[in-house]
């Protein structure tokens, strides 16, 4: 392919490519369709690819490594490699992983493979999904001894935390709901596995049931996965539907972006999703949101010092900041998000808003969005003064209802892992 | 720093305002190259002409093919700088493209060569090994491969020109060490392993002190044929 590819060549190719996928959806609904292409798209759904496919590495040959506050795991080759993959495994082996949580032999998978929420997932679906990676090339490569420290190198201790967190069982549809809002939670609840980061938790490393997806810092990654239940956090419980669809399959909406961890989330997984099912997660996740009091507006500073802090805001908002988010917050949206009512700058945990002014970032190149529009880091231009001000100011300002940061929180995120 | 755009960003707006409002829909940001790639400015200066700091590299002029491997290198993780592999991770392979057409396609003018503070025994050594080279220590002339005028060749070698002596010495030095590598066989790294830590310093201070060419853009592709093979440029 010649180099120059101009971008109205570049436009029509990724028309080009969405007829496909439009058309693979359709096909996709014809129950005589491949199962390997259903098989396919369900993996997408799983986002299999983030944690078993390295950077630069073949398909689903594992070896990434997964750092948790435990040690380091490696992911798993599961190409039908007979050696090192799953080459000699059988759809029933498979199935006792995803939904069991175990391996062929009946030893204990870490919980970092999501199998609390595969689990969820029905036996029709796993044996598509097993169908689609026998169908990938093997590769042979040998998975990587995980390095987890004493105690936790010894799996017989995830016999206890399965006990508190794991319950095993396919998803139940809700008779009371409709169908589309069933079809959403079982996505969501399930292959989805959007709980794994959307839950706060716990000492042991386990999310709890009451506690789903009630949102929590992510371990080791220092970014704050926002409630999807508060309305105070990334409830979305006022947005529109259309605007639901949008953040979930083009990384950008005009109410807000996604970015960080989430960016990877849409970029490998749900920028894959056909309309029907975008539409049944957008519509569980936005029945799932529970107004919220509003919070009391507190500050944790006197209010002398935060009015000099906000003052301060002010002056690096409005020459850093308001050429691309507007003088009134107002952004232009959505390729440059507004900040005023944007509810995941005003979430208690001031995490990411701190990192998106230290490290900027772009929405994921999707389909949808192919050439997304970026935000530069502000890490060297600013100190840490500066950052907590015009953090503060942009929590605080426009009706927004935040608090204030010190510069002591905004200096501990400048050492947060950037990957 | 922002205050820079909104010159620009203005005549563009006019500009789009006559051929055809539509074409730009209301508050909406320009939909330009220069608009998308504002997340880049602070560190690669405007149109990527580089900025004061000295371990930020010039962008703008370089082959677009040389820019295209080094965007993708910054992605996979295989060239290191991680406020970078941050903001890449998730950009398509065409959109990467289309940010190395742009700047290559940008020809802001060259800045001042820097004064040098080594001595000019010093300098004579880097004239000498980056037009002659050390056949003795298999080195080869750096202009066998970047050009007579040291402004590279299309689509995969760099010119040499408008760069700072210490991120020069800091590339030489990654792939020294291995934390830049290029597309196999990376001829940079058998270059980079011959040269002594005073062979570095000399090369990169000559090369900063070089005055801008007349014509400062890559010779055409395959202009002359390099001493050795390199995966960064296909023959
Ligand atoms: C969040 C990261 C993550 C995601 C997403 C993920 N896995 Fe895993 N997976 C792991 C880890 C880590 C292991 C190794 C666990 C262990 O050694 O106990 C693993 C192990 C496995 C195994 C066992 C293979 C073996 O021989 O060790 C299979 C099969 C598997 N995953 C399939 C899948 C499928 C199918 C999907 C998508 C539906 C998926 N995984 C998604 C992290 C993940
Ligand atoms: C790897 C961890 C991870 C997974 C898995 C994950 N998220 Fe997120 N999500 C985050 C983080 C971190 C944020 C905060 C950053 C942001 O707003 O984009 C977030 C933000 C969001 C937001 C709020 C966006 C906004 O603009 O307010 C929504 C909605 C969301 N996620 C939905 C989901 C859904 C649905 C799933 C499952 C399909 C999911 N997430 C899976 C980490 C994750
Ligand atoms: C060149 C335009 C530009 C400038 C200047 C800019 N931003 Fe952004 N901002 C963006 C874009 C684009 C995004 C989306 C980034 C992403 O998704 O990774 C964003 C995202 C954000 C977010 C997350 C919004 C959300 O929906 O959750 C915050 C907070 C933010 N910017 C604050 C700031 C502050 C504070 C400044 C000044 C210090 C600033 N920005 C300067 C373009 C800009
Ligand atoms: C925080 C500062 C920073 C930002 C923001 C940044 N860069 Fe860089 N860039 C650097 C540094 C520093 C290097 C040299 C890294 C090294 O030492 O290898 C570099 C190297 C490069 C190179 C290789 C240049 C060469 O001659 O080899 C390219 C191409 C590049 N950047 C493009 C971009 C693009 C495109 C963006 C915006 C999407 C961007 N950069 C944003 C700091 C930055
Ligand atoms: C055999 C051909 C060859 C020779 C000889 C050679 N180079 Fe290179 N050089 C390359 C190629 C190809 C690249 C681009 C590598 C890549 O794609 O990352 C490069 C890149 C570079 C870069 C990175 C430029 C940037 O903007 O980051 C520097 C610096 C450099 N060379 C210096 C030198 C010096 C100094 C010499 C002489 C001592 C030299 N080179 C000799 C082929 C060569």
């Amino acid at each position: 392919m010649g180099f120059k590819l101009s971008i109205k060549l570049l436009s029509i190719k990724l028309l080009a490519l969405a007829a496909f996928t439009t058309a693979a959806a359709a096909q996709d609904k014809d129950k005589t369709g491949d199962i390997v292409a259903r098989g396919e798209y369900l993996a997408r759904a799983g986002d299999c690819t983030a944690c078993h496919t390295a950077p630069e590495g073949r398909l689903f040959a594992g070896g990434r490594a997964m750092p948790t506050p435990f040690g380091t795991l490696y992911t798993s080759n599961i190409t039908p490699d007979p050696e090192t993959g799953i080459g000699k495994w059988s759809a029933d082996d498979f199935y006792k992983t995803m939904h069991s949580g175990r391996f062929p032999d009946g030893g204990l998978i870490y919980p970092a493979m999501p199998f609390a929420s595969y689990t969820k997932v029905t036996r029709a679906d796993s044996d598509a999904i097993f169908a689609y990676l026998r169908s990938v090339a093997p590769v042979n490569q040998k998975n990587k001894p995980h390095e987890l420290r004493f105690p936790y190198d010894n799996r017989q201790l995830i016999l206890g935390w399965r006990t508190l967190f794991f319950s095993e069982g396919e998803f139940k549809p809700d008779p009371k709901k409709s169908a589309e809002w069933n079809r959403g939670a079982y996505l969501v609840e399930g292959l989805g596995h959007c709980g794994m980061c959307h839950s706060p938790i716990n000492a042991l490393g386990g999310t709890s049931q009451s506690d789903a997806f009630k949102g929590g810092l992510i371990p080791m990654q220092n970014w704050y996965a926002p409630s999807l239940t508060s309305n105070r956090e990334a409830g979305l419980g006022d947005w529109s539907i259309k605007d639901i669809t949008d953040l979930l399959q083009t990384g950008v909406s005009m109410r807000g972006v996604v970015y960080g961890p989430m960016a990877e989330v849409v970029h490998n997984s749900l920028q894959y999703l056909n309309d029907e099912d975008t539409r049944a997660m957008a519509v569980y996740l936005k029945g799932i949101a529970e107004p919220s009091p509003p919070p009391a507006a507190s500050s944790a500073l006197p209010t002398s010092e935060s009015s000099l802090l906000i003052s301060l805001g002010k002056t690096v908002y409005d020459k850093n900041c308001a050429s691309c988010h507007g003088t009134q917050g107002e952004g232009k949206p959505p390729h440059w998000p507004p900040l005023a009512n944007n509810q995941s700058i005003e979430m208690q945990s001031a995490v990411n808003p701190i990192r998106m002014v230290l490290n900027g970032g772009y929405p994921p190149g999707t389909k949808g969005n192919p050439m997304p529009y970026g935000m530069p880091p502000f890490a060297g231009l600013l100190s840490d003064n500066e950052v907590a001000a015009v953090v503060s100011y942009i929590r605080t300002a426009w009706g927004n209802r935040g608090t204030t940061v010190s510069a002591r929180e905004a200096n501990e995120l400048r050492s947060a892992p950037l990957n | 720093m922002f205050a820079r755009f909104t010159a620009p960003a203005i005549a563009i707006a006019v500009l789009s305002a006559f051929d055809g409002a539509a074409a730009q829909p209301a508050n909406q940001p320009p939909d330009t190259m220069a608009a998308r790639v504002e997340a880049c400015t602070p560190c690669h200066g405007n149109k990527g002409e580089g900025t004061s700091d000295v371990y930020f590299p010039r962008l703008a002029g370089k082959p677009a093919g040389y820019l295209y491997n080094q965007l993708l290198a910054f992605r996979s993780g295989r060239r290191k700088y991680p406020p970078m592999n941050y903001l890449l991770e998730f950009l398509p392979d065409p959109y990467l493209e289309a940010m190395a057409e742009y700047f290559a396609s940008e020809h802001p003018p060259l800045p001042q060569p820097a004064p040098s503070e080594v001595s000019k025994d010093v300098l004579a050594h880097g004239e000498l090994l980056a037009t002659s080279g050390d056949a003795g220590r298999n080195i080869p002339a750096c202009v066998s491969c970047h050009g007579p005028g040291l402004t590279g060749m299309q689509p995969g070698i760099p010119g040499l020109l408008g760069l700072r002596a210490n991120y020069i010495s800091a590339q030489l030095g990654g792939w020294r060490y291995g934390t830049r590598t290029a597309k196999s066989p990376d001829c940079m790294q058998l270059v980079a392993g011959h040269l002594t830590e005073a062979d570095v310093t000399a090369v990169a201070a000559w090369l900063a002190t070089r005055p801008a060419p007349a014509n400062p853009a890559p010779v055409p592709k395959g202009t002359y044929a390099l001493p050795f093979g390199c995966g960064s440029q296909p023959n």
